[in-house]
């Protein structure tokens, strides 16, 4: 699967790989909805280290959309809280309650 | 995948689409989307411009409160020497502030710096991108019929809107920033404007709103910690250092 970070670029990664990607991603967002600040930065970044250490860069000329797609390394914890996991832009898939 | 990445892969894919879905005839896709891919290389630079032209203004203000430490020093030091104890006060509290700025300055001059190197580095990835679909929208029109033609078309432009997108948000980013800086510069202009680092030998005698509003800033600690040192510095040094100013007070 093809991994994007913005402000970074795409990486190719084996598809064996999703559950851990699912994990830390979880991890971040728990964190993030948990209003733990220095929770959501560490496993945020461990999320990203793990995509470049997993995946193999794809150079610039490739002209492929990605799977997945995570938000700059340097989001702060309000733009998280605020954009990404926040009750506004995007409905919640089936959060049942 | 659930979660962030989930949630934010739906709102860039979104826009992606909605960049792209525009026209139904393929050959009229493929022009479309160049031109459109063009003019946001063109939008990029301009983004750039923009933040080199906040951090040209950053460093101006810098380099100009960097004088105005030398000089408040001086002064601070000349009205100790000439034993005038509360003008060398007033002109330590100024150079505090100064110098509190000038810090706040220098790491956001590092900040838009940063900024910089980022969207330099997006337009490079960009530019490559929009020359390969230069040049992958030549063979796809050459041997492809229709329907074939307007799947592999989807997919490069695909690629491209995703770059294009993510330059979207690094320009964004850099927008925020550089208004953030902008007011910033425009805070340092005020205190300029009301006189704060001015050489205080401009100054009547009377003490003005200005080193009352300095007091209360409560830069005092900092500024009896020089004050002491100064006079230790002074006072071994002996004789007392001429007169106020230098020949530059004014009339």
């Amino acid at each position: 699967m093809i991994v994007r970070i913005m402000g970074e670029g795409q990486f190719r990664i084996d598809d064996s790989d999703r559950d851990n990607l699912n994990e830390l991603d979880n991890a971040a967002v728990a964190a993030s909805e948990g209003g733990d600040e220095t929770a959501f930065l560490t496993t945020f970044a461990a999320l990203l280290d793990h995509v470049r250490e997993v995946g193999t860069r794809m150079a610039d000329d490739e002209l492929e959309g990605s799977d997945v797609l995570f938000p700059p390394a340097d989001t702060t914890f309000a733009e998280a809280k605020h954009e990404f996991t926040g009750e506004g832009l995007i409905p919640d898939e089936d959060q049942g309650d | 995948m659930a979660g962030m990445s989930g949630r934010f892969s739906t709102v860039v894919k979104a826009k992606i689409n909605k960049l792209l879905d525009k026209a139904e005839d393929p050959g009229e896709t493929l022009d479309y989307s160049y031109q459109a891919q063009l003019q946001n290389l063109q939008n990029v630079k301009k983004g750039i411009a923009d933040v080199v032209t906040a951090k040209k203004r950053l460093q101006m203000q810098a380099e100009k409160l960097e004088q105005s430490v030398v000089k408040l020093d001086t002064q601070a030091r000349q009205a100790l020497g000439a034993g005038k104890e509360d003008l060398a006060r007033m002109a330590l509290e100024r150079k505090t502030v100064a110098q509190t700025e000038l810090q706040t300055l220098d790491s956001q001059i590092v900040e838009l710096e940063d900024q910089q190197t980022k969207l330099t580095e997006s337009e490079q990835r960009l530019r490559t991108k929009v020359e390969a679909f230069r040049t992958k929208k030549e063979v796809i029109k050459a041997q492809y019929n229709a329907a074939e033609a307007q799947v592999r078309i989807s997919e490069a432009a695909t690629g491209v809107g995703e770059e294009m997108a993510d330059v979207g948000l690094a320009m964004q980013r850099a927008v925020d920033k550089t208004e953030q800086m902008r007011a910033r510069a425009g805070a340092v202009e005020e205190l300029e404007a009301a006189g704060t680092f001015d050489d205080i030998t401009q100054l009547g005698s009377g003490e003005d709103d200005i080193d009352r509003q300095l007091r209360e800033l409560g830069a005092s600690g900092q500024v009896d910690d020089e004050l002491a040192k100064m006079k230790a510095e002074l006072g071994t040094g002996g004789a007392p250092q001429g007169e106020l100013g230098e020949g530059k007070a004014g009339a």
